[in-house]
């Protein structure tokens, strides 16, 4: 067959005559992209940074982030500030990777319908996210955002400690009395007056201990919702942030 | 020719090895579920496994249905010297595409309607846009492309092959089994499951489910193109293949998860942060490329010769649209994610990648359109051929404004805006549901043998009303993402930030509604297109005082058109 007038063009009858060769073929042309992008993700030092701060979420925070997943937030509200000028001014520092490192998955998100939240937390009070919550345009009038006042349910959070152990598999720096205790812990965040606040802060560093639903006799959805976002960008701090020490 | 099992003594009735297999899979399948389904931890699970278990058991009912009524001998491979094309799968999953097309579109235009007035989310969970919004892109994607794909391709693959579909039971598995995936899907979504990978939602246990699908679906086609009697693969043949066995290896690494239980609908995904988002990205981008254009050109370089009766313009243009076409859009992932934490070498390879890939998008534009050469007058009277040209115009445009977009500087501004919307529906209404449509309205009248469509005036109104939504929708998407880009970076003479982020989302109320309208234009088309098609399927020809062509025979639509 392969004489030498037979040019490239028959060669390419192998492909064209073996359907399993076809197979092989494409599956290698198209397995080569993937290989060379990602696999150095994994391996190269520089892709996250070394930072301060990034602890693994409390269990409220964990249940919340469940909540923000469920119902969507993701599709209108990126957590990734790109590191221009006005996105730096209007969000806060740039996001790193390493804010995102216990994030399974990331909610870097693709679409700003509404602002950015990778540094919500902090900025805005517990009873404005409950308010803006229940019913958006009561607190912004032009708001095109969902109301969500059917979040003052009580949270479906007792196997939550499954939940740790998953991420712990995954590789999530849970201890074994971080699961342990997590039960209780997500109760703990709420209580700031409770006997477990000390250690709730020693096991997650930096943690707020707080009523965030606003209504002591029950453990809603909302306090969970309001406990992440109100963590969300704040693990680090950019005042003692050295970023000389990540240059790529 | 192939060994032709006859029946000419009848022999005494035994099941076959497939129908004793998957009967007892199925019955083991239904045990289990059902018994997962009582023992669920939550709600969502414990509904689904209960779809599963009866979907199991309508299985079984309908093998052993099938059982009682089939003569003994298995169908023949071939009648008179042809193929017994096995064409029930295809006339399912045909019906199937325009069903789920008119409710994805409808979900589409809810949503869109929702963001200029958000009363209309109605407070309900089950009703808020970020639970409706994934239903709309699982339905337009999966649900009406999906089974648009593997319609085509079950009817492609034999056709061009010359040979009876692989096996008997698995292409009626793979169809009815995908469908089930999309059931289990949607109504998770309603359900708030998710596991917030975009264009892969679905949790864990629908994600195996489809697993199963998939391999079964690749192993059919494999099996046909292995019992061809034509020497060569037919290059449309080589994007199915392809795209199926992309879609495998996507589907599979994106979506490594690990249940919190195995009775519950909770994951977590096995990557995070930077690299979650670069695997979700490689998925989503080629979700676009194999999924929604490898599939779709296949469709192209089939239907578009047959319908326009000229040979393809160039094979060795389409050897090397073929190859070039899936090396590249793997790399280009990236592009979604330009100035993010993601490593600027991925970034900048991403990008590199997605304009170089502008070459190989063209010349299979090129090698669509230029078919059509000596047969351009055919766009005048036949709005079949235009729907599937256009689309390639709208194929060219897309694939243009794509590798503009993955430059990075360009990316800034259109990055998270609603540019990217349009961009997407310029590809996803104008080149894939197009080509789907032209696709359907040529395979319709073949599957139910019937000499041509209901109407092909009904086709030229659902030809210019949709394109009447396209314009609608993408222009305003242009202006609105351009305009919010703008707004955001722009600065006041004293050095401040000039509008609130508010003033950004009033500014897009007007735009908002001129999409929302042209979608219901799109959707309007659509059903005017299910009514052609069930009239066809009825048998029905409309009395039209001006018939499009004036012979009476439309090319490509006769009843048993030769193999190829």
């Amino acid at each position: 067959m392969a004489t030498a007038q037979a040019g490239l063009w028959k060669r390419h009858e192998v492909f064209e005559k073996n359907s399993i060769i076809l197979l092989l073929g494409a599956l290698l042309v198209v397995a080569i992209g993937g290989l060379v992008e990602i696999t150095p993700l994994f391996y190269l030092k520089s892709t996250v940074e070394t930072v301060e701060g990034v602890r693994p979420y409390t269990p409220l925070e964990l249940a919340g982030r469940n909540i923000y997943i469920r119902e969507g937030c993701y599709l209108c509200h990126s957590q990734m500030i790109r590191p221009m000028r006005d996105e730096v001014e209007r969000y806060g520092h740039f996001s790193l990777a390493a804010e995102s490192m216990y994030d399974h998955p990331f909610q870097w998100g693709s679409k700003r319908t509404g602002p950015d939240l990778a540094r919500v937390g902090g900025k805005y009070s517990d009873q404005w996210h409950r308010e803006h919550l229940k019913d958006p345009r009561a607190v912004v009038p032009a708001s095109i955002m969902p109301a969500y006042a059917f979040l003052d349910r009580p949270i479906d959070a007792d196997a939550i400690a499954d939940d740790l152990k998953a991420n712990r598999a995954l590789g999530v720096p849970y201890t074994d009395e971080m699961v342990a205790l997590a039960r209780s812990d997500l109760k703990a965040q709420l209580d700031p007056d409770g006997p477990a606040t000390a250690d709730l802060q020693r096991r997650y560093p930096g943690v707020s201990v707080r009523d965030f639903g606003g209504d002591k006799a029950r453990i809603a959805e909302i306090d969970a919702l309001v406990a992440y976002l109100q963590v969300l960008g704040t693990m680090v701090d950019f005042k003692i942030y050295e970023d000389k020490k990540n240059l790529r | 020719m192939a060994a032709t099992p006859t029946s000419a003594t009848p022999t005494s009735k035994y099941m076959t090895e497939g129908e004793v297999g998957l009967g007892v899979a199925l019955m083991v399948g239904a045990l289990l579920c059902a018994l997962a389904s009582a023992r669920a931890v939550d709600a969502p699970f414990s509904i689904h496994m209960a779809v599963f278990a009866l979907a199991a058991l309508a299985g079984l009912v309908t093998i052993l249905r099938r059982y009682g009524a089939r003569p003994a001998a298995p169908p023949r491979q071939e009648i008179d010297g042809k193929p017994n094309y096995n064409l029930g799968p295809i006339k399912f999953a045909t019906v199937a595409a325009m069903a789920w097309g008119i409710a994805g579109f409808s979900v589409g235009c809810i949503i869109a309607f929702q963001l200029w007035a958000p009363s209309l989310n109605l407070g309900l969970e089950y009703t808020s846009f970020g639970r409706l919004r994934p239903l709309h892109t699982s339905a337009v994607i999966f649900a009406f492309g999906g089974n648009v794909l593997i319609g085509t391709s079950f009817y492609v693959v034999q056709r061009t092959c010359r040979a009876r579909l692989a096996g008997e039971l698995a292409p009626w598995f793979v169809v009815l089994g995908y469908n089930l995936f999309i059931v289990v899907a949607g109504t998770g979504y309603l359900m708030g499951v998710t596991q917030s990978k975009e264009y892969a939602e679905p949790e864990w246990y629908a994600d195996l489910w489809l697993t199963v699908v998939w391999v079964t679906y690749l192993l059919v086609f494999l099996a046909t193109l292995r019992k061809r009697t034509e020497p060569h693969i037919f290059v449309a043949n080589w994007f199915y293949l392809a795209f199926i066995v992309t879609i495998a290896m996507l589907h599979i690494v994106n979506n490594l998860a690990m249940p919190v239980s195995f009775l519950g609908s909770k994951s977590y995904p096995m990557f995070a942060g930077v690299q979650d988002a670069l695997i979700q990205w490689w998925y989503g981008h080629n979700a676009v490329g194999f999924f929604l254009t490898a599939g779709f050109l296949a469709i192209m370089y089939y239907f578009v010769p047959k319908r326009a009766e000229r040979p393809i313009y160039s094979y060795r243009l389409s050897i090397i649209h073929f190859w070039a076409l899936i090396f590249m859009y793997i790399w280009a992932g990236p592009h979604h994610l330009h100035y993010t934490a993601l490593p600027d070498w991925a970034q900048t390879l991403g990008m590199t990648f997605s304009i170089m890939l502008w070459m190989p998008s063209w010349g299979g534009m090129i090698n669509g359109l230029m078919t059509l050469s000596g047969a351009w007058d055919k766009l005048r009277t036949d709005p079949v051929l235009r729907f599937m040209v256009v689309s390639l115009a709208f194929y060219g445009m897309a694939t243009f404004e794509g590798p503009m977009m993955a430059i990075k500087a360009v990316n800034s501004l259109s990055h998270y805006t609603d540019w990217t919307i349009g961009h997407v529906h310029s590809g996803a209404l104008g080149w894939v549901a197009y080509i789907s449509f032209g696709a359907l309205y040529c395979l319709v009248p073949w599957l139910w043998n019937r000499r041509e469509l209901y109407s092909l005036k009904l086709v030229e109104w659902h030809f210019w009303i949709s394109t009447l939504g396209i314009v609608l929708y993408i222009t305003s998407m242009w202006v609105a993402g351009i305009m919010q880009g703008l707004m955001w970076r722009a600065y006041n003479a004293l050095g401040f930030l000039e509008y609130s982020f508010v003033e950004t989302v009033e500014a897009m109320q007007p735009y908002y509604l001129v999409r929302a309208l042209g979608g219901v234009l799109f959707l309007t088309g659509a059903l005017i297109m299910a009514y052609n098609l069930a009239m066809t399927i009825a048998g029905k020809t409309a009395a039209e005082s001006d018939p499009l062509p004036a012979d009476g025979a439309l090319p490509g639509t006769a009843g048993l058109a030769p193999a190829e």
